[in-house]
């Protein structure tokens, strides 16, 4: 699947096309194939987010997962600070990424 | 140190109110991304893997106390209470928002700092020793030379849109700690027949081409120094190539006219620039030169250090420096705790070393460029109280320019362009040695990791270089040996085939264990490489 | 004559005398012939080519086909230092946040391609209340102020 990614212009934070709106959460992200470029010109005019871009991924539980490491290091946060990533309570999060 | 004047506010106030402008423009969809991203990259501002983020400037590596602290109050207020010393005497903040980017410049220029031209197309800040004034072995202080050049480069009018970025460091010195020769322009202040002047060094670097700066000019008098560079940086700006993003830099060209020609066509140029009255008043340098004059060292300050404490006598032997003044020395304060993140220092321990600055060192810090921070002006009488207060903060790691002193990138932990993450790989290698207890023994070791071929962490020029690369989606690591950065300067040379996470921390255990048992008297691991070669090594790698 | 308009409608020129109205030709152009008052230098030309003709130029274009190509600062700068006092014009992607150094590298006029918000500009321009280094305008630089 195809998934869109950018960031928020305001705040930079990552975010994740799902279908209506922006998330902070890759889980939320919806199958763009074949639409990524018109979604991606659309948002971007409206300033709802900054350079987006569709990357490959897979579901994994059911759950959309970037294919490539660096997506999914981008889509949690620094695997060196889990206190500062998106799931911090979350002991197992460092093999979704690796 | 170096304060500003009215002038440098008003510039410094004008440049946070014209990015205040440009931000307000960008957000109303006045401009794009494509004409926002260079203007915010000349303000410090990246868009990186997790967020914006800020690279601010600390020229020439020093700052005061008022200054580490305005730093830490920016890492709590618009940041997640930390920053990230880097490679280039800098500090960056991670996670910054576009829409208060203004306003913490706005508070950066309260406390005379700024994060003008610390990326984009430009000038970047001008790098320097950073014992420069409290070494036992310079000429003079190089930082002088360094703030003129800052000045002249800031908002320069022809030089803000040149092929791509241009590094400068200035030293003043025969030891090189400012990796000079691995820089756009490597100025050494030198002298000749009683004459202060500046040896130039051009097209050095790292990244995907890197090369040592070949001596373009041996003497360039001080009072020609900022015509000299201008004509080095019009030439780079007309001819330099823009075709080809990863062969724009000045060593391309340098390479490509070959060094005689390069030559040739800077002296032609600047021969033209001598009428223009490029060059400042000789009395500007002289009025720099008053910021940097020594402070009120104690004369007759004891030479006695109690080392009755192990632990305290191996941290002066490992982190202290010989100081030009007696019974002073150069204390280092590592931020390589062992399985730490290189580099990273808290809010809290930013204050503590601002006010061990104060108490300690007259107010004044450094900012190495191997990620740790220097107190330049210690008495030996108060290093055992500098040293408690430190080991309590968890920054008394007696470590520098071992095997556990290593410089990383941040990797692909934060890099958008980074290919695999150096952290975590240096974190693995300082547990390692501490656990197995060789670092005393290796002596003086430089290791060095960059996430991606852009070189950031510098492993092109270490004793022991590791290069991160994505092997079909996977984290690869290669191996380099016998870099230096120093005053003997010279490209590692990789290995062979890389490793992975858990190989290359073996493979990196096992080229030291070649160095510990090839070794002769004296030697380090450079010097032992340089004599042996590659084939030991790649036998004990390979074989 | 509707492209016409437009071109002027975009033109900005900080010069009192009359703008040359004939079209200018390519840096090759100008050299091999005699009559042209008008040339564009383009990024990759070497502007210094130029100077044992600036008694017959009224208008040199440097076009910046791109705004990051910085070519065009030298090319302007240079001129002026060679005595050039005709018209300097930046043509093409010259956006506002450029304008001030380009201002400051000797160019008195700009033909954008597309039109500059006249309050930006006006912002732009008088951004800087002090230079830190000289160029090609008359601004004094700080560090000789500090020493006057």
């Amino acid at each position: 699947m195809r998934i869109l990614t950018g960031n928020d212009l305001k705040s930079g934070a990552v975010t994740w096309w799902t279908g209506q709106d922006w998330s902070l959460h890759v889980e939320d992200a919806v199958d763009v194939s074949g639409s990524e470029d018109e979604i991606a010109s659309r948002e971007e005019a409206a300033r709802r987010v900054n350079v987006p871009y569709a990357i490959d991924a897979e579901l994994h539980d059911g759950k959309p997962r970037p294919a490539h490491i660096k997506d999914r290091v981008r889509a949690l946060g620094p695997t060196v600070r889990p206190d500062l990533t998106l799931k911090p309570a979350d002991p197992d999060i460092g093999n979704w990424v690796i | 140190m170096y304060l500003y004047d009215q002038y440098d506010q008003a510039m410094v106030d004008a440049r946070v109110e014209e990015f205040r402008d440009q931000a307000r423009r960008r957000l109303e969809g006045k401009l794009s991304e494509d004409q926002f991203k260079p203007l915010r990259l000349m303000n410090g501002l990246y868009l990186q893997l997790h967020a914006y983020m800020l690279r601010v400037a600390i020229p020439y590596g020093t700052l005061n106390s008022r200054q580490m602290h305005a730093l830490a109050d920016i890492a709590d207020k618009y940041d997640r209470g930390y920053g990230h010393f880097t490679t280039r005497q800098n500090i960056q903040y991670n996670w910054i928002k576009l829409e208060e980017a203004a306003d913490l410049l706005a508070d950066l220029a309260k406390d005379e700092m700024h994060a003008i031209q610390t990326s984009g197309n430009c000038i970047r800040n001008i790098s320097s020793d950073h014992f420069a004034g409290a070494a036992a072995d310079e000429l003079v202080d190089p930082r002088p030379y360094a703030e003129l050049l800052r000045q002249w480069s800031s908002f320069h009018p022809e030089f803000s849109y040149l092929p791509r970025k241009f590094k400068i460091a200035v030293i003043a010195s025969d030891t090189d700690r400012a990796a000079m020769r691995l820089h756009d322009i490597g100025i050494q202040v030198v002298e000749q027949d009683g004459e202060l002047g500046a040896a130039f060094y051009v097209g050095g670097g790292m990244g995907r081409t890197p090369m040592i700066a070949p001596c373009i000019k041996d003497f360039v008098p001080l009072d020609r120094l900022v015509t000299y560079s201008e004509a080095i940086l019009r030439v780079y700006n007309r001819f330099g190539r823009r075709d080809n993003k990863y062969k724009a830099r000045i060593k391309i060209l340098v390479h490509e006219m070959g060094k005689d020609s390069f030559t040739q066509a800077v002296d032609e140029e600047f021969a033209r620039m001598l009428d223009e009255g490029i060059e400042p008043p000789f009395a500007e340098l002289e009025r720099i030169r008053t910021f940097f004059e020594d402070p009120l060292f104690e004369t007759g300050a004891s030479e006695d250090i109690d080392r009755s404490d192990p632990d305290f006598a191996l941290w002066v032997d490992r982190n202290t420096v010989a100081h030009k003044a007696s019974g002073y020395v150069s204390a280092v304060i590592s931020l390589k705790p062992v399985g730490g993140i290189p580099g990273d220092a808290t809010s809290e321990q930013m204050r503590l070393m601002a006010d061990l600055a104060k108490d300690y060192s007259f107010d004044e810090l450094r900012v190495m460029h191997t990620q740790n921070i220097v107190l330049p002006h210690v008495r030996k009488a108060d290093l055992h109280a500098l040293w408690t207060a430190l080991d309590e903060a968890g920054l008394g790691s007696p470590n520098l320019d071992t095997i556990e002193d290593i410089i990383a990138c941040p990797g692909l932990d934060y890099c958008s362009l980074a290919n695999a993450r150096s952290i975590p790989v240096a974190q693995k290698i300082s547990e390692r040695f501490a656990a197995n207890g060789k670092t005393e023994a290796l002596g003086q070791l430089k290791l060095k990791i960059s996430g991606c071929i852009n070189a950031c962490g510098h492993h092109h020029a270490g004793h022991i270089g590791i290069l991160g690369v994505d092997k079909k989606g996977v984290e690869n690591y290669q191996l380099l040996l016998g870099g230096s950065e120093a005053e003997d300067v010279s490209l590692a040379k990789i290995t062979g085939p890389g490793f992975d996470e858990a190989g290359i921390v073996n493979a990196v255990e096992t080229a030291a264990d070649v160095y510990l048992r090839e070794r002769e008297d004296g030697e380090r691991f450079l010097d032992t490489y340089r004599r042996i070669g590659m084939a030991p090594f790649k036998e004990a790698l390979y074989g | 004559m509707d492209n016409m308009a437009t071109e002027n409608d975009r033109l900005i020129r900080y010069r009192e005398d009359e703008a040359v109205d004939h079209a200018a030709v390519t840096v090759d152009s100008f050299l091999d012939q005699s009559s042209a008052s008008a040339v564009r230098v383009e990024p990759g030309d070497d502007a210094r080519e130029l100077i044992p003709h600036l008694e017959r130029l009224a208008l040199v274009e440097v076009n910046f086909p791109a705004f990051g190509d910085g070519r065009g600062y030298s090319s302007a700068r240079l001129l002026r230092e060679a005595g050039y006092e005709g018209e300097l014009r930046a043509v093409g992607d010259v956006l506002v946040d450029q304008v001030a150094y380009m201002r400051r590298c000797g160019f008195d006029a700009f033909d954008p391609d597309a039109p500059l918000d006249e309050s930006d500009l006006e912002a732009a321009l008088d951004r800087w209340p002090e230079v830190y280094q000289p160029a090609a305008d008359s601004r004094t630089p700080i560090w000789t102020k500090r020493h006057a």
